[in-house]
């Protein structure tokens, strides 16, 4: 007898060539196991079958595929739409969940990722993300020194400094860290030390740790580049540690690292929040445990500091999450477009496979009668599957390679991540697996089918059959609504984004050049350097032909969001008012012509002046809302108000600017004349960035102004050359780039269910001939005929749009934070999404219905 | 060229185990068992072919029209359910090419003064 181990090793082998050969092998086994023994028979046995079956399978694929070469080379479009079809499912959703992936899942590169906080403050109550204001010096002493949960605690400050001294004086982001920062981010410097918590402060007050990427484009990566120094906004620092590549912190562009110094006066107005604060939490505490200690010490802040500190609370949240909801409504939303387009690829995919299966059904019941087996027919199948979704894939994965650049605009750039999102393989595996269990799936079912039967059955019966029609149009159906619900989506952002447009920003943008020289301290700390520079510059780049203004301003527009400060009436209490948002108005220090130059227009009294200087009567030019806010009921000018210590008297009243940009709404403004300021001007609020208008190209300015600028100072860096036209429109990219992508999904959604709506009208059409010929050759109107396929189109469409709809309304209320205002029911796009789905229906079935309508039904009779 | 020269052509050069298999079939049909016999006593025990190696072949040969299966045995003599297998007429041309490829490579060596006879 064989043993039933030898008959489990022949499983090995395909069943065909079992069914031949089986009994065969089983009684050479026999044999074998007289000449050698049991145990001899049994090793060679397993030495000879793997080998041979292995062998056996290869010789049936490879003959597979020749036969798969063939039938494709024969229906061509099916392999063209197939393979289309799974790359443009596979690639839109490896790129997409990529991109979110990286944004929303990985994790930082730095050890225990998880441990690292931010903290700032926020309100009392609402602890998650969202910080009302950033943590003064003294609250961050305290957080530091007064609470339990947090193994260190740092604070950094983002600046820009110049650097001088090699080639062009360039203007680089860097950021002030406390000593514990990098220490408590984990990632060792590669070259030389960070800066070390346990010196005295002292120690490291002129020492810089540098990025990878500046240590290699400034210095050329060179070996002894620690103890070297470089000059930094005039000052010398030494170099005393270069961070690897993979460091990102607190963004990817910063790549300079300085001590940040708190003097004995920084630390006495709580209301001056400039410090973000960082922290890692005790390895033994829990993120929950940390915040409800932040709570109960928010309380005592409250009762401690009451001027200071009214319904106060902390804002903590973990560093992995800093970026805005919203970025987090774009990113999932596309989350949910590709989930839409993965799911139409699985529809259209098995739409295609019934279509071609109906088609070979035929086919595959004659080699059934002609004796191949249904493992022989189900393995051909699943061969042909499976080259269809490798070719798909293969092209899928280029696609999301072409797409993935465009997605990365979408990862915010508050993140402490490298620019660009890698595609992640798992997603594309993820997706490549979807398309091809449908594809395997229902491109096995004629084979399954045939094989089920008896061969003179299946050859006898017609093709298809009405339960898979309706499957077929239930599949449509689904395609329809989800291109309704990505055009609604798509529909919904683009008439937000045309809202957003149509906000006026109170200045003109047309031909206006910015550009910024940021004056280094301690050089520029005082009026007198400062002020001779201005004047150095200014006249001349007035006198330049074609220059209608020029002027210098704290802060453009948009870019300096912040610098805000209290205002205070004569006689009002000043710590009463200390915290209170209606008393907050931006502050910025312009030149005479600044109004000019962004046509800002003047309503009441007038411009600030080059005269206005600090020998004379403080004044200030006021925005309308600022008028309104402080004198609702009175002339605003010759009025008198006090802030930073100072008192001013109001001498003109100008339009209000969108400060915050396009979608916020801004705090009214203030304007102080620069040769008013005073020493030891924050730098926030030093001018730094020139604007000037131009009867001409502005850029062509560019040249003239570098060399007025040198010859003022030869060692100052021009930076952030832009168009104030571009810095507008800055404002909407992330917009732009999520309708861009949205608007790509839904037109492939759109093409997708193009096809399906196609490929089911032109199958029905074909195997429908024989009897709309017989409707024909009995009388039967062509018009009739085609009228009745329209008819199946128009009601397929109906099944898709309508459930497409009721999601779209649900999915845009989902999203209504991204809709500035939209209502997520808008009948426009509403109307206009289901107009658009009709077309496509009607394209779709045009040349299905004008063939059935022109079947000549002699040839289609006599076909059968 | 006719369709058989084609097909020869096509086939040609053979595995050595697929030209062992014909020679054992020019003279007369045999089963499995009674062809890895036959080659290992031409052999000299030199190549015995597994049973698996040797079923792969068959099934090979039998699709590409090498050989053939017999379809009834008359002898009583013979297990009668034992698969048989002759040469066809497509068989025998490739041998026939096969060695005939050979004859011509050994003509070569002899003619540069390699004698395979002489180890």
């Amino acid at each position: 007898m064989t043993p039933r181990f030898y008959r489990a090793l022949l499983r090995l082998y395909p069943a065909g060539f079992r069914a031949d050969y089986a009994a065969e092998l089983e009684r050479a086994y026999a044999e074998s196991v007289r000449d050698r023994g049991r145990i001899g028979a049994a090793l060679a046995a397993v030495g000879d079958v793997i080998p041979n079956a292995a062998a056996v399978h290869w010789e049936i694929l490879v003959q597979d595929l020749r036969y798969t070469t063939r039938s494709l080379r024969v229906s061509r479009g099916f392999a063209a739409t197939t393979i289309l079809v799974t790359a443009l499912g596979v690639g839109a959703n490896t790129a997409t969940f990529s991109t979110a992936g990286f944004a929303l899942l990985r994790p930082l590169a730095f050890p225990e990722p998880d441990r690292l906080v931010r903290i700032c403050e926020g309100i009392n109550g609402r602890m998650g993300w969202g910080c009302m204001n950033e943590l003064s010096p003294a609250l961050y002493r305290d957080v530091a020194t007064r609470t339990r949960s947090f193994q260190s605690v740092g604070a950094f400050l983002r600046i820009g400094v110049n650097l001088a001294g090699i080639g062009e004086p360039v203007r680089i982001p860097a950021t002030l860290v406390t000593p514990e920062v990098l220490p408590l981010l984990g990632v060792p410097p590669v070259v030389g030390r960070a800066f070390d918590a346990s010196r005295t402060r002292t120690d490291d007050n002129r020492a810089i740790v540098i990025g990878f990427g500046l240590w290699q484009s400034q210095f050329g990566g060179d070996g002894s580049i620690v103890g070297k120094t470089v000059s930094l906004d005039g000052t010398p620092f030494t170099v005393i540690g270069v961070m690897p590549p993979s460091f990102h912190f607190p963004t990817p562009e910063v790549q300079l690292w300085m001590p940040l110094v708190l003097r004995d006066d920084a630390f006495a107005d709580r209301g001056d929040t400039y410090l973000q604060g960082v922290g890692r939490l005790d390895p033994g505490v829990s993120f929950e445990q940390a915040r409800t200690e932040l709570a109960t010490f928010a309380r005592h802040l409250e009762r401690e500091y009451p001027n200071d500190y009214r319904n106060f609370g902390f804002s903590f949240f973990r560093l992995r999450d800093e970026m805005s909801p919203r970025f987090r409504v774009i990113l999932w939303s596309l989350c949910g477009a590709s989930l839409c387009l993965l799911l139409l690829t699985c529809a259209n995919l098995a739409n295609l496979s019934l279509a071609r299966a109906s088609e070979r059904e035929r086919e595959l019941a004659v080699r059934a009668a002609l004796g191949a087996g249904r493992e022989r027919l189900v393995r051909q199948m699943l061969t042909e599957s499976l080259v269809l979704v490798v070719c798909g894939a293969i092209a899928g994965a280029l696609a999301a390679a072409l797409i993935a650049p465009l997605l990365g605009q979408l990862v915010p750039s508050s993140l402490p991540l490298g620019a660009r999102p890698p595609l992640d393989p798992r997603f594309f595996g993820l997706a490549a697996a979807f398309a091809a269990l449908t594809g395997l799936g229902f491109g096995l079912l004629p084979a399954r089918r045939v094989a089920g039967k008896t061969g003179f059955a299946a050859l006898r019966e017609g093709r298809g059959g009405s339960r898979r029609q309706r499957l077929r149009m239930a599949l449509v159906a689904t395609e329809v609504a989800v291109s309704v619900i990505l055009l609604v989506g798509s529909g919904l952002l683009i008439r937000a984004i045309a809202r957003v447009n149509e906000v006026p920003p109170g200045f003109s943008t047309d031909n206006v050049l910015t550009l910024r020289t940021a004056l280094p301290s301690p050089r520029y700390d005082s009026v007198a350097p400062r002020n001779e520079f201005f004047d150095r510059v200014l006249p001349r780049v007035r006198a330049l032909p074609g220059v209608e203004s020029a002027a210098y301003t704290s802060g453009l527009p948009m870019v300096l969001t912040g610098g805000i400060t209290g205002i205070n009436l004569p006689g009002e209490d000043r710590n009463a008012n200390r915290r209170d948002d209606t008393r907050a108005a931006s502050y910025r220090f312009v030149s005479s012509q600044f109004f000019a130059a962004l046509r800002i227009p003047i309503r009441l009294g007038r411009d600030v002046n080059d005269t206005d200087t600090r020998g004379r009567p403080l004044v200030a030019v006021v925005s309308e809302s600022f008028a309104r806010r402080f004198w609702p009921n009175a002339d605003p000018l010759g009025k008198v108000f006090e802030t930073r210590g100072e008192t001013l008297t109001v001498v003109g009243v100008v339009g209000d600017v969108r400060v915050r940009g396009l979608e916020r709404v801004a705090e009214p403004q203030m304007y102080r004349p620069i040769f008013q300021s005073s020493d030891g001007l924050g730098g926030l609020y030093v001018p730094k960035d020139l604007v000037v208008r131009s009867t001409q190209d502005a850029l062509t300015l560019l040249p003239a102004i570098r060399r007025i600028v040198r010859e003022a100072d030869a060692q100052q860096p021009l930076s952030d050359i832009r168009m104030l036209a571009d810095v507008v429109a800055d404002q909407s990219v992330t917009r732009r780039t999520q309708i861009r992508v949205l608007g790509a999904l839904a037109a492939l959604a759109l093409l997708l269910a193009g096809i399906g709506i196609h490929g089911l009208l032109a199958f029905t059409v074909a195997q429908r001939d024989r009897e709309i010929g017989v409707r024909l050759a009995l009388g039967a109107q062509p018009s009739v005929v085609g009228r009745m396929l329209v008819g199946d189109a128009v009601r397929m469409a109906l099944l898709g749009i309508v459930p497409g709809m009721l999601i779209a309304y649900a999915a845009a209320r989902a999203m209504s934070s991204m809709l500035f205002g939209v209502p997520p029911s808008d009948p426009l796009t509403f109307a206009a999404a289901s107009v658009v789905c009709f077309l496509t229906v009607a394209v779709g079935c045009a040349r299905p219905a004008w063939r059935a309508a022109h079947i000549d039904p002699i040839t289609a009779l006599k076909a059968e | 060229m006719t369709r058989l020269q084609d097909q020869v052509a096509e086939l040609v050069p053979l595995p050595p185990a697929t030209l062992h298999i014909l020679l054992s079939l020019v003279d007369q049909e045999r089963h499995g068992y009674a062809i890895i016999q036959d080659v290992e006593e031409r052999t000299r025990g030199e190549l015995r072919m597994s049973a698996g190696t040797l079923y792969r072949s068959i099934a090979r040969m039998v699709e590409q029209g090498l050989i053939a299966e017999v379809a009834k045995r008359r002898t009583l003599a013979d297990d009668a359910r034992r698969r048989y297998y002759r040469l066809t007429p497509l068989g025998e041309a490739c041998t026939r090419a096969e060695l005939r490829r050979m004859t011509d490579l050994v003509q070569v060596a002899r003619q540069r003064g390699l004698r395979p006879e002489a180890t």
